[in-house]
């Protein structure tokens, strides 16, 4: 039965990027997102990368413990919860990252002594995880409607041994491949907010994959943009 | 008077220094501090380094033990990298299990040694699928002034040039090996890879090893870890303040001529140092 149209009703959009079999050069992996999908959080979001999926939870502002508010701004927390097993040193690395990218762009002063939780789970694995948790944490902080100044994304670059530049890469090319590189750009000037690396690569390379990233995140952020057209417009 | 303005207001405090291109302890925006480094006065284990960036201190230890070597590599051995961030070295830590900063740190020593390849693997292995070495990295830290990933990065590598291993026979009879003591030998240490990391402020400025103080006051963090050919092993950039292309390519330049730099001192180190 279709209901009466809530006003928090769930939104699936799918992206029109080139899905599979991908051609040689720059393309990414055909990529969805859900949001409001979850009840007990303030925000959520599901994004999903090919086969890759990250399921993200927003929690704030809310109240914080004595021992970690800040005065003056918000304190940001991230949780990763991998799909087995319990969360280790490479989970509290990638939190790290994840926590420190969200912190650049949101507007913590608007609201000091509270905390923000963005809580990831991931729910499959097939490549480029760091950039789908990235991406599902943002969409879940706009569906929270927490203020910030930017949106961010993440592209994940892989080079395999000739040196070919893979966008989005899959489990089977990130393992095959001889560096990996995972840039988080922001929206507005798409600086490069956060990156990590993994494997040896040359000076050259690596502002290839930074300008490859930059195109590509055109496209992300496009995707952004028509999804929450999509939800907005309806209701 | 001035001892009051830098407690009250840290951030204007340093803005003027940078204004004038240079920072309260006199150095320059491109300067690193005093490395001082002292190598292999652990005798307890088989290789340890001591360094000093400015105030901040760390010491690694390298401890060599027989395990079997893992079901997916059996020609493989084990290089186990730990970093300890104990209350001795400042106040923001509480004793007990490892707290987020230390487990970061150990991931970046981790991700350091798998990505530069270092060590090969495969020379750490005595017997395929038998017996094979695990090195267990311990760098703990004794005072924290900040930069502390580049102190780490330069401590594993100057104690990594320092063990040596005893030659190990397996004995066919009995299936026991067999340490000959007496008749040591080095790592083959394969690339150098060297830390240089920067501090971003109020998302334009680019200042290179903070201290304490200014990684407090940094809007965002940026760690290079370059080898001897100029290829890069790890970009750490933990969020922050967004960079351009060009700020980067600046970075890179830095983080060459420091490699050399540090390249230079360890050398000379190893060099000065009597054959055991």
């Amino acid at each position: 039965m279709e209901g009466m149209m809530q006003p928090d009703a769930k939104m699936r959009t799918e992206s029109g990027a080139e899905s599979s079999p991908r051609g040689p050069g720059c393309s990414l992996r055909h990529f969805a997102c859900e949001q409001n999908l979850l009840s007990r959080p303030d925000g959520s979001a599901s994004f999903l990368q090919g086969d890759t999926s990250v399921l993200a939870g927003v929690y704030g502002p809310a109240e914080v413990k004595v021992s970690k508010e800040i005065f003056n701004k918000a304190t940001l927390e991230v949780i990763l919860r991998p799909k087995i097993g319990l969360p280790g040193v490479a989970e509290k690395s990638r939190e790290r990252l994840i926590r420190n990218t969200c912190e650049a762009v949101v507007l913590g002063a608007l609201h000091p002594r509270t905390s923000i939780t963005v809580v990831l789970q991931v729910v499959s694995d097939a490549g480029s995880l760091l950039a789908c948790c990235l991406n599902a944490a943002c969409m879940a902080l706009v569906d929270a409607g927490v203020p910030m100044r930017a949106l961010f994304c993440g592209v994940t670059c892989a080079l395999d041994a000739e040196g070919t530049l893979v966008l989005d890469p899959t489990a089977k090319q990130e393992k095959e491949a001889r560096a990996i590189l995972t840039f988080a750009l922001d929206s507005v000037e798409r600086k490069l907010l956060m990156s990590t690396t993994k494997g040896l690569y040359s000076d050259a390379e690596l502002q290839q994959c930074l300008a490859a990233a930059q195109a590509a995140s055109q496209h992300v952020f496009r995707f952004y943009r028509e999804s929450l057209q999509r939800r907005y417009s309806k209701s | 008077m001035i001892p009051c303005f830098r407690t009250v207001e840290p951030l204007e405090y340093y803005r003027r220094f940078l204004k004038e291109n240079c920072r309260p302890d006199g150095r320059e925006l491109g300067e690193f501090r005093t490395t001082t480094v002292n190598i292999g006065s652990i005798s307890t284990a088989d290789g340890s380094a001591l360094v000093k960036l400015g105030n901040t201190t760390v010491i690694c230890g390298i401890k060599a033990e027989f395990a079997a070597p893992p079901t997916d590599a059996p020609d493989k051995g084990y290089v186990v990298p730990n970093v300890d961030l104990p209350p001795l070295c400042s106040s923001r830590f509480r004793s007990g299990p490892p707290g987020e900063e230390a487990q970061v740190a150990s991931q970046f020593i981790a991700d350091v040694i798998e990505n530069s390849q270092i060590i090969q693997k495969e020379d750490l292995c005595i017997s395929p699928g038998k017996l094979s070495w695990v090195l267990y990295c311990d760098i703990i830290c004794l005072d924290y002034d900040g930069n502390i990933l580049d102190a780490c990065t330069f401590a594993l590598l100057a104690a990594l040039k320092n063990v040596q291993l005893p030659e190990v026979t397996i004995n066919e009879e009995t299936a026991l090996a067999e340490v000959n003591l007496k008749k040591k030998s080095y790592l083959n240490i394969r690339t150098h890879p060297v830390a240089t990391s920067f501090a971003v402020f109020d998302d334009t400025l680019l200042i290179v090893d903070p201290t304490g103080e200014e990684e407090h006051l940094a809007t965002g963090t940026l760690t290079v870890v370059m080898d001897e050919e100029g290829k890069l092993c790890c970009l750490h950039k933990p969020g922050g303040s967004g960079l351009t292309g060009a700020k980067l390519q600046d970075c890179m330049s830095r983080a060459v001529t420091r490699h050399k730099e540090v390249k230079k001192l360890m050398d000379e180190v190893i060099k000065s140092m009597k054959p055991k």
